[in-house]
């Protein structure tokens, strides 16, 4: 399996491509700091008994000579801890929605592509009212909903379920779209219709012998959505309808330093916003790398 | 011998706007067990969906308009979806003309293999993995246990068709209806798959009808042949009577437009070209193409009826 892969024309056209490489290298360091975040940082951001307001406020290490390499936030708060914990929070979200998002898109797109008729048009139907709605308003909508039903302090313990549901519902079509168009051009191909002379339920036809054929372009805009749900994520939290300041994630430590950019510290906006556009740039990248290798028209030589 | 298949009077029309085109006309022949049919014509004179229509499986807008296809004693043409799903690749199989096409390329032959004896038969998947190994033998693939973990691009044009019958083969079927399984192959190997499926028609008594455009095939493999023309079987008869002593003014100029051994004489052909289905002519389908052509061609159908000769044909002029 391992000889398999070294020996395939993936990897080799991987490693042939330094932009790939290097996004996958950057992306790979970030995902891991997010996932080995408690030990690599110097305070736990969630615990308050580790947080002293007198640190509120101090420069990067370099500057200030002190003990917080990217400095702290007005809370005291240590900004790399802060940025290892919320680069966790945000890929947790975005590949959650994504997953969601998939889940979602896959079964309408096939369903949609395979049985045709009244129940695509009913089906796409649904999907051009969903993609009507930008996935903030879904998110204003569902967010005042939900907190004046569990109050401020309950929204904080389910914030992070919340915006996976809210970036999932408001995504899916992409991939209902996408999946429908790959179904409509598989389903006309012989192997289909040999499939259902040999007696195959439509189901299994669907799932089985259709859908990887139309996996392609799933990986292909996976990575694109990846990237999309974490600007998301930031974008609501920025705005104050995502995560919680006490739960940082990319967005909302974005968010909690911006009213001090002016003031003279602006490392506190700084080094997640850059963490942010290096997170989202690298899968942008890879992705565009990945739909390149696996479009057989667009070939380089 | 006993009848196999029958079908009678079996009409295909495609659904258009506010009208029907008809596919398919009238159709009705006969298949006994284990025996061999070729459905022969030029494009789009029927034959494939013909075929298709045995198995209930035309595709949409096209349905069956009229007639039943008698199989073990059941009329096909009225069965439900749900119960036709048994009969396929169960008791029927289909094979197609292009190999590269018909498997899927993502997925092993062993798990499509498997997966269609699975479909019909109660067996365990290490069953159902000898049951395909079996066949693999059967249709000549060496080490088939190597070869069920291949996947589809990693065999040849000649292979893939042979797995393909292999695959077909898999539920025993009484029935295969092969849909120009030799038309994308070269020369060669088109003899050795022909080869091939005569071979297991006879060791497993199955019946075959084969759809093909190339009277040789025909010859060579089958005992009856139907030809068709516009949707209607013009002709239909033992194979060697056909192909020896064609009677229908169709027919003839078929077997007359073979290309002789003699190399420098001019190819004979049939002036005109097949109607297409919605501007077929009134009485004769072929009147306006054809030497005998009079006043009843234009204005009545001609029946498939017993001719002096022995075989059925649809012509007035013809005694």
């Amino acid at each position: 399996m391992w000889k398999k892969f070294r020996e395939s024309y993936f990897l080799y056209s991987f490693l042939r491509d330094p932009v790939a490489v290097g996004s996958f290298l950057i992306l790979l360091v970030l995902v891991l700091l997010a996932l080995f975040a408690p030990l690599l940082a110097t305070q736990n951001p969630y615990d308050g008994s580790a947080i002293d307001i007198l640190d509120a406020e101090i420069a990067p290490r370099w500057i200030s000579h002190g003990k917080f390499i990217f400095g702290t936030d007005v809370q005291g708060r240590d900004i790399w801890s802060t940025i290892l914990y919320g680069a966790r929070v945000s890929l947790l979200i975005g590949l959650g929605a994504v997953a969601l998002q998939a889940v979602l898109g896959i079964v309408v797109g096939l369903v949609s592509g395979y049985k045709g008729g009244k129940i695509d048009s009913i089906l796409m139907r649904i999907t051009d009212v969903q993609l009507s709605f930008s996935s903030y308003m879904v998110a204003i909508f569902f967010g005042a909903i939900l907190q004046t039903a569990v109050g401020v302090g309950g929204y904080a313990d389910i914030a992070l379920p919340f915006l996976v549901f809210v970036i999932g519902i408001s995504e899916w079509p992409q991939y209902a779209r996408t999946v429908r168009a790959s179904v409509l051009a598989e389903k006309k191909k012989e192997y289909v219709e040999a499939a259902r002379v040999i007696g195959l339920k439509p189901t299994r036809i669907m799932w089985r012998h259709i859908l990887p054929n139309t996996l392609t372009p799933v990986l292909v805009i996976s990575t694109v959505q990846v990237a999309n749900a974490v600007m998301s994520e930031a974008a609501l939290s920025f705005l104050g309808l995502g995560m919680p300041a006490n739960q940082p994630s990319l967005g909302s430590l974005i968010k909690s330093g911006f009213t001090y950019v002016l003031s003279g510290s602006w490392w506190i906006t700084l080094f997640p916003g850059l963490v942010l556009v290096l997170l989202v740039l690298s899968i942008n990248l890879l992705g565009d790398w990945l739909r390149d290798f696996l479009n057989p028209k667009l070939y380089k030589d | 011998m006993d009848t196999l298949l029958d079908v009678r009077n079996l009409t295909v029309k495609f659904a258009l706007r506010d009208s029907a085109l008809t596919a398919v006309n009238n159709v009705s022949f006969t298949l006994n067990r284990g025996e061999r049919l070729g459905l022969v014509g030029e494009s789009g004179a029927g034959k494939s969906v013909t075929g298709f229509s045995i198995i209930n499986l035309v595709s949409k807008p096209g349905f069956i308009a009229d007639g039943s296809v008698w199989f073990d004693g059941r009329d096909l043409a009225t069965l439900s979806q749900e119960e036709m799903r048994k009969v396929r690749g169960n008791r029927i199989s289909m094979i197609f003309q292009d190999p590269m096409m018909t498997l899927n390329p993502v997925l092993t032959i062993g798990t499509q293999m498997v997966e269609t004896v699975l479909a019909h038969r109660n067996v365990s998947k290490a069953e159902a993995e000898a049951i395909a190994m079996d066949k693999l033998r059967k249709v000549y693939i060496n080490s088939p246990e190597k070869r069920l973990k291949q996947y589809p691009h990693e065999f040849s044009g000649g292979m893939r068709q042979r797995i393909v019958i292999a695959i077909a083969l898999l539920t025993d079927p009484a029935l295969i209806i092969a849909d120009e399984p030799t038309t994308a192959l070269d020369v060669t190997i088109q003899a050795e798959i022909m080869d091939l499926l005569l071979e297991l028609c006879r060791t497993e008594d199955m019946g075959l009808i084969l759809i093909t455009h190339d009277l040789g095939v025909v010859s060579q493999v089958t005992q009856k042949v139907a030809v068709m023309y516009a949707g209607s079987i013009v002709e239909l008869g033992e194979t060697e009577q056909v192909c020896s002593n064609p009677q229908h003014p169709y027919t003839r100029g078929l077997i007359a437009a073979l290309p002789e051994a003699a190399t420098g004489s001019r190819l004979n052909q049939i002036p005109g070209s097949m109607p297409n289905l919605a501007e077929i002519p009134v009485g004769c389908a072929f009147n306006n193409r054809c030497e005998l052509g009079k006043g009843a061609c234009f204005t009545t159908v001609p029946q498939l009826e017993r001719k002096q000769s022995g075989v059925f044909a649809a012509c007035h002029e013809l005694e």
